[in-house]
């Protein structure tokens, strides 16, 4: 792989190819094309996954009731309309499996990570356009497999997204254990190696392409998460891959990795001595590193957006990389507060705990510092403007009950119930989300030329933020009364009937905010075409990229890479006649850089 | 040492490098889950304690070593421009690695007539382990071999150089790195399993 690349032409200045159909749309090399794709696929597969998610919602607020929505759309799997219980924890698997993955992950990171770093940076595109192409690629591959698994026979991969052997391990345990649960291995398995290729792509980038005079210290925050985002991905997917790999010589080599003795309807089958628990230290010890993959991103998009829109420099910007680092290094040696009900030795359950509880302080010390850096502002309530607000909102309400989570003695009395599902939308999913909605709101312009519609944008914010309360705020009490996550029904269990109203109306916000989505899709598909014609510098922001002209050419700059001489928070500073100084305006004569 | 200084090339070349040393990095990751499994599941009652590595295991692990050697040769000789000397070195260093591949796979058979399954009903978890472990490692050596054959390629079409030598060095990295990794494979395998 290695040795052949250098015969690719350096194209340092490769705005002089001419392009044709296919390379500049298709197999693009160009880090703002592989942006766009990563983040029409990314939107594409969210799609999916939040109708699943509408589709079990009704299910679970309306047991074993006809719907003609299930009878449309699952075809056998709901017979006269009545949705199957074997495909609820399927809709579950994927759904969770799509929106970690394919969303939050590749959406996220793959969409900004590859906009932002060349044109944040000054550098005219990522180190490997070539390998940037390749893990485009790759994540387009395992997209399509994945989505092709839900249409098998037996039934989409169902061992919930965590894939726990014996039900992944055993392809005769159930139907979704079987083909689905294979197609499912293979299309993580090259997810893993899209992902891996893209984060070394980032790091090396960002270590060695930045233009003159843009130190470490005056980067971005954007940079900084995705640097540091992209060096998580490198240190724990590859121990995801060495899981499945053990996972899939257990499944068809009839090795006992994780097996032990086991009975199917009565028959004995030969593994013996294997321990599922093993999978599970592997599996969480990529698990939970991802979820601040997930969430890293979306922090460093909106301390950017937040600064730019208060029009001050952000509060603590060595605070907050130096929490990003901690948060990374901690990421690592948590990942057991995952199975503190696994049997688990109760004092390394409490070394666990003590890991958990430090990520609170540099998650607080990030907190603390958006909402200084709101404070006196002269905030601009543009819709990224709200978004980013409201990722804050979100991560400390989700935050708060990670407190509660992360303590073994209170986890194991909520242990897989659905205050766990309310813990981690909210702090992961919803606020990756916003983080996510956010930087299409801000970097639209960049990625397109056009501005979204403000109004449509205000809309979608606030039904949005509302539906989102209204969904995993009422999920924290039926989880403290003890209601199961993953369960197709509970009416057979008169303990929970009182809780049967609390599901309608989750459901129903949950149908609300999944529709009002539509206005999104229509702003950002409507605007490519009709929106308003964007100028250079929308935001008025300090930062590179929007020096660029707003048409993309190859290479991004059309000179020179403008020089950097001041660090991008420069806003509102005393003794300039704008609010905002970019990064490659030189100090004048007597001025000191801010000692930040 | 400041990186954001130098040419476009510099940087570029500077940047390949270290993205080989981030996926070794990665790479050394997932060794890591492996062996660490492996530690852990040592302690399983059918955890077989008194095993020998095959005598083949041995014999490979001193053939990839006299690659890695080969390989630096062959560098050495690029480096003073001896084109005809590089050339016999890299082939030397492909025979060596086609002779550990061959060993590897007689180092299984070894194990199979001593009376133990890698795979199925009958198969042991300690040799699942040294089986899947080799065989992935074995993975790295063919990708490793075929970076060789780029190189050799490269070289008969002179596009090296004492100055222009970024694919070897790469190509070279990698191939010291899989040398390494399986001297201490095979060191863990000796002395914890």
């Amino acid at each position: 792989m290695s040795a052949h690349e250098d015969n690719h032409a350096h194209d340092d200045h490769g705005h002089h190819h001419k392009e044709t159909f296919i390379t500049k749309y298709i197999f693009s090399q160009d880090h703002k094309m592989i942006a766009k794709q990563y983040l029409i696929t990314g939107t594409l597969m969210g799609i999916i996954g939040v109708i699943m998610s509408m589709m079990f919602r009704i299910q679970i607020a309306w047991p074993e009731e006809p719907n003609v929505l299930f009878e449309a759309l699952l075809g056998k799997w709901a017979p006269d309309g009545v949705m199957d219980a074997d495909i609820y924890l399927a809709l579950v698997t994927i759904h969770g499996t799509i929106m970690v993955f394919f969303v939050l992950t590749a959406g996220l990171s793959g969409t900004f990570s590859n906009l932002l770093i060349p044109l944040q940076i000054g550098a005219r595109d990522m180190a490997s356009g070539f390998l940037n192409m390749i893990s485009y690629w790759l994540f387009f591959l395992s997209s399509i497999i994945m989505v092709s698994s839900l249409f098998v026979e037996a039934g989409p991969a169902a061992a919930g997204w965590t894939i726990y052997p014996p039900l992944s391990a055993l392809p005769m345990a159930q139907g979704g254990s079987g083909m689905g649960m294979t197609l499912w291995l293979v299309s993580m398995a090259i997810f893993i190696a899209s992902s891996l290729l893209g984060s070394l792509n980032y790091i090396v980038t960002v270590i060695n392409l930045r233009t003159k005079g843009m130190s470490m210290t005056r980067l971005p925050l954007t940079i900084w998460a995705f640097f540091v985002t992209a060096i998580i991905g490198v240190v724990s997917f590859p121990v995801l891959l060495s899981a499945a790999l053990l996972l899939i010589m257990d499944r068809s080599f009839g090795t006992s990795f994780f097996l032990s003795d086991i009975f199917i309807q009565g028959e004995v089958l030969h593994y013996q001595g294997g321990s599922p628990v093993l999978f599970e230290h592997l599996f969480w010890f990529l698990g939970h590193p991802e979820v601040y993959i997930v969430i890293l991103p979306a922090m460093g998009i909106v301390s950017e957006i937040m600064a730019s829109n208060s029009r001050k420099p952000i509060f603590g910007y060595r605070a907050m990389i130096a929490s990003i680092l901690a948060i990374a290094f901690l990421s690592t040696i948590v990942w057991g507060h995952h199975m503190f009900v696994s049997g688990m030795n109760p004092f390394l359950g409490s070394v666990f705990t003590f890991t958990t509880l430090l990520i609170a302080i540099p998650s607080a010390v990030k907190a603390f510092n958006w909402i200084t850096t709101l404070w006196k502002g002269n905030l601009q309530m543009n819709p990224a403007m709200l978004f980013s607000i409201g990722f804050v909102s979100t991560f400390i309400t989700g935050g708060l009950t990670g407190i509660i989570l992360g303590d073994s003695a209170l986890d194991i009395n909520v242990h897989d119930t659905y205050f766990v599902i309310a813990h981690f939308h909210l702090v992961m999913g919803i606020s990756a989300l916003y983080g996510m909605f956010a930087g299409i709101y801000h970097w639209y312009p960049k990625m397109f030329g056009r501005m979204l519609n403000k109004n449509l944008g205000y809309i979608h914010f606030w039904i949005t933020a509302v539906c989102a309360y209204g969904v995993f705020f009422p999920m924290h009490f039926i989880g403290m009364a003890g209601l199961p996550r993953r369960y197709y029904t509970n009416t057979n269990f008169p303990l929970f009937d009182d809780l049967a109203n609390v599901n309608v109306v989750i459901t129903i916000f949950a149908l609300i905010g999944g529709i009002v989505q539509i206005v999104y899709l229509y702003n950002f598909f409507g605007s490519i075409f009709f929106g308003k014609k964007a100028t250079q510098n929308p935001w008025r922001s300090n930062t590179l990229e929007w020096t660029t002209p707003v048409e993309h050419i190859h290479g991004n700059w059309p000179g020179d890479i403008p020089h950097v001489y001041r660090w991008s928070y420069d806003y509102s500073k005393p003794g300039h006649d704008e609010d905002f100084i970019p990064q490659n305006i030189p100090l004048k004569a007597g001025e000191e850089e801010l000692q930040h | 040492m400041d990186l954001t200084q130098g040419t476009f090339e510099e940087k570029n070349n500077r940047a390949k490098k270290m993205m080989l040393w981030f996926g070794i990095i990665s790479l050394v990751m997932s060794f890591a889950g492996w062996t660490s499994a492996f530690v852990v599941s040592s302690s399983r009652p059918d955890w077989l304690k008194d095993f020998v590595l095959p005598n083949a295991f041995i014999i490979s692990t001193f053939v990839i070593f006299l690659s890695s050697i080969t390989f630096m040769l062959a560098k050495k000789a690029l480096k003073a421009n001896h084109r005809k000397v590089v050339a016999l070195w890299l082939i030397a260093t492909l025979i060596l690695g086609l002779v550990f591949i061959y060993n590897q796979f007689l180092g299984f058979q070894q194990i199979i007539d001593l009376g133990y399954n890698f795979t199925g009903p009958t198969s042991n978890v300690t040799m699942s382990y040294i089986y899947l472990i080799a065989v992935v490692h074995i993975l790295h050596v063919v990708v490793g071999l075929i970076c060789l054959l780029v190189v050799i390629y490269n070289h008969f079409k002179q596009k090296y150089g004492p100055s222009k030598m970024l694919g070897f060095e790469l190509a070279a990295t990698f191939w010291h790195f899989i040398d390494i990794l399986w001297v201490y494979l095979f060191l863990f395998l000796y002395f914890v399993g």
